[in-house]
């Protein structure tokens, strides 16, 4: 059930942390049972969840923003429409997401304050411009890839919520790939400019696209902890791979080629690439990525321009209830 | 200033006509009039509805979990409820 | 390198056809510049929704016009080869999005006109119209729940929301005339039954539309001044910065498929 009010409150005593509690339900996670909101739960568990499944939400939201920027330019009527129900799915999908959030006792207002005050963090690459229509394609293709990479695994997670809000996500993101790979083919079947501008796509966005799995293995801050709880079930490198092995013939079949000229298929089969530049990855979640202030200020105008509309949606819902009161008292 | 909250609503649909409906998730609304629309326009783009319920989610009163054994134990040892707790000779046939 | 706008023969049928799939069109790309941007989420996909809903009713009507016109053209080129001149909305349509009370005003006056017209036009002699008209119904239908309910949380909601509503009404008022207007050309179809006359339908509109209003503790204009000019392709200034959008791929990168 996701609701924010079957949770008691920080005082009740089942946040109380209890070693014997701790041991019980780490032995449910092992044996692979499913942590519903009311059940006792470690703070930490509560505590990295709620910054998981907040952090992925305001990274569907602000994901809105890249794609927003094509929509009033989308080439033409079959891929406006597509387009515009794919972000409004990533609108969904942020809305699932911090429904299963607030299971965890904090609420949406909470999450979202937090992001907007730059507490909390959303995925790195929607800090880069999307700059012609095979942006759209790609990220289609190569951003949504990866995601799709990542979510698949959290349908199983152990914390319910979250794992069924993923089930939800999985299934409708089921499109959004293979519509971007449909504009990538298109482009590069199409003319030599149209083709130079897929390259161009895909020369700009590989490397953050990798980047978005994460920190590699050794240095990953969260990740023993998350495995233990069976919110992540393989590490960061592991998914990455997976994704460049799955990308690589994709690309084959387009006719483009990696901006990696030391990528090479090892005897395993796996497609080993160059090393990451980290200090970009750390530079654009510190705040310093090409668009960063621009995603944040968009943000922060839909939420202080929507002020007064939702004020007035909830005055009008309380003069209604003040109406009701009155008509039954009469 | 932190941002008011607005109510949380559970959302039910019934995917079919002879089903029951279903939990599928929730959402922030006013009042009942915006939720069941919200309800619309969110969870049934995909043509996964014929009816809607929506519940404010602090009027859903739930069972304890840590009161499981006393709720849900004393069920499991009542097997005579089952059809499998009774001997049938196979040459009868279903029943 | 420039693409030039195509020709079209705008007979009675095709114009009748055109502007209807350019109403649904320029209001629908208003719809979709909220996207991430709404007041909260539910209401974002709630415009999305129904842009999307006047998405599929352009194609259709553009598709229908180009198989009635019967040359080249087709929905991409009704769409992104046509200049301000050639496009053939109403004036209320193309209005600025504003803020949320002004993009549901508009909605509001339009779609309770839509309503009524493609539940009349169910009956067309056109069966082509007609199935159109019966889908678009129902979600102009939906349209005018969704805003009318939002009109009067607006007018009855709070001080600012009262002013900024009322402000989004006398603001619109004088472009609701338009959507009752007949020119000769369609008075033709309107004689073979293949189109209703809208004027019939304004009284009824007006008793819709004064009941949300003042249920929503807002007024009408006194005014009865409209504008008019956008069905013979005399614009606002606002449209011909919207078609520069819309179009900027197909202009920039003439005759490539996407």
């Amino acid at each position: 059930m996701y609701t924010q009010a079957l949770n008691t409150s920080d005082g009740d005593e089942r946040h109380i942390e209890d070693a014997e509690r701790a041991t019980q339900f780490q032995a449910r996670i092992d044996a692979d049972e499913r942590i519903e909101p009311n059940d006792w739960m470690p703070a930490a568990y509560r505590k990295t969840l709620t910054r998981q499944i907040s952090q992925h939400a305001h990274s569907e939201i602000v994901g809105m923003l890249p794609e927003g920027n094509w929509i009033t330019r989308a080439p033409s009527l079959r891929r406006k429409a597509a387009l515009l129900a794919k972000v409004q799915d990533e609108c969904g999908h942020g809305l699932y997401l911090y429904a299963a959030a607030e299971t965890l006792g904090s609420s949406r207002e909470e999450l979202v304050d937090a992001m907007l005050g730059g507490k909390a963090k959303y995925s790195s690459i929607f800090n880069y411009p999307t700059l012609t229509w095979a942006d759209i394609g790609t990220i289609g293709w190569l951003v949504d890839g990866a995601a799709i990479m990542n979510q698949i695994p959290l349908c199983r997670c152990s914390y319910g919520p979250y794992a069924r809000a993923m089930i939800r996500v999985c299934k409708e993101e089921s499109f959004h790939q293979r519509q971007g790979f449909e504009i990538m083919l298109t482009l590069c079947r199409g003319t030599a400019e149209q083709k130079a501008m897929a390259q161009d796509a895909l020369n700009r966005w590989w490397w953050p696209v990798l980047m978005m799995f994460g920190p590699p293995d050794q240095v990953s801050q969260h990740s023993d902890t998350s495995t233990k709880w069976k919110i992540k079930r393989f590490s960061n490198d592991e998914l990455r791979q997976k994704f460049v092995d799955a990308t690589v013939p994709q690309a084959q079949f387009l006719g483009l080629t990696f901006p990696d000229p030391g990528m090479k298929q090892n005897e395993a089969g796996n497609w080993e690439y160059s090393a990451i530049d980290w200090e970009e990855f750390k530079q654009v979640l510190a705040g310093n990525g090409p668009c960063n202030r621009d995603r944040m200020a968009a943000r922060r105008k839909a939420h202080d321009d929507g002020a007064w509309v939702r004020e007035a949606a909830m005055a009008y819902a309380e003069k209604r209830k003040q109406r009701a009161a009155l008509q039954a008292a009469e | 200033m932190a941002t008011p909250n607005i109510p949380l609503w559970e959302v039910f649909i019934r995917s079919r006509n002879g089903l029951a409906h279903k939990h599928v998730g929730s959402l922030h609304a006013t009042d009942a009039t915006l939720a069941l629309q919200a309800a619309r326009d969110i969870y049934t783009r995909r043509g996964e509805g014929l009816s809607i319920w929506v519940v404010p989610s602090n009027a859903i009163t739930a069972s304890d979990p840590s009161e499981k054994g006393m709720m849900f134990e004393p069920a499991e040892s009542k097997i005579y409820r089952h059809p499998t707790f009774y001997d049938v000779p196979d040459e009868v046939g279903h029943m | 390198m420039t693409v030039a706008n195509i020709s079209v023969s705008e007979t009675p049928l095709v114009l009748y056809t055109l502007r209807r799939a350019d109403d649904a069109l320029i209001l629908g790309h208003r719809l979709s510049e909220w996207c991430g941007h709404a007041p909260m989420l539910e209401e974002d996909m709630a415009l999305a929704n129904m842009g999307l809903d006047l998405l599929g009713q352009a194609r259709e009507l553009y598709s229908y016009a180009a198989k009635v016109e019967g040359r080249d053209n087709d929905e991409d080129k009704f769409a992104y080869l046509r200049d301000v001149r050639q496009y053939r909305n109403l004036l209320l349509l193309e209005q600025p999005n504003g803020d949320f009370a002004r993009t549901m005003v508009r909605q509001f006056f339009y779609a309770t006109f839509a309503d009524l017209y493609w539940r009349a036009m169910m009956r067309s002699s056109d069966l082509t119209l007609a199935a159109i008209a019966a889908k678009s119904e129902k979600e102009s239908a939906y349209h005018v729940r969704h805003s009318s309910e939002w009109i009067v949380r607006l007018g009855d909601g709070t001080e600012e929301s009262h002013r900024r509503t009322q402000s989004a009404i006398d603001e619109l008022w004088a472009f609701t005339g338009e959507m009752f207007a007949v020119d000769d050309s369609e008075r033709g179809l309107i004689d073979a039954r293949i189109a209703v006359d809208p004027a019939a339908l304004h009284p009824q509109w007006l008793k819709t539309v004064s009941s949300v209003v003042s249920e929503a503790t807002l007024a009408l204009p006194k005014s009865d001044w409209m504008q008019q000019g956008g069905r013979s392709g005399r614009h606002s200034e606002h449209l011909g910065h919207l078609l520069s959008e819309l179009q900027s791929m197909q202009r920039t990168f003439p005759g490539a498929t996407w």
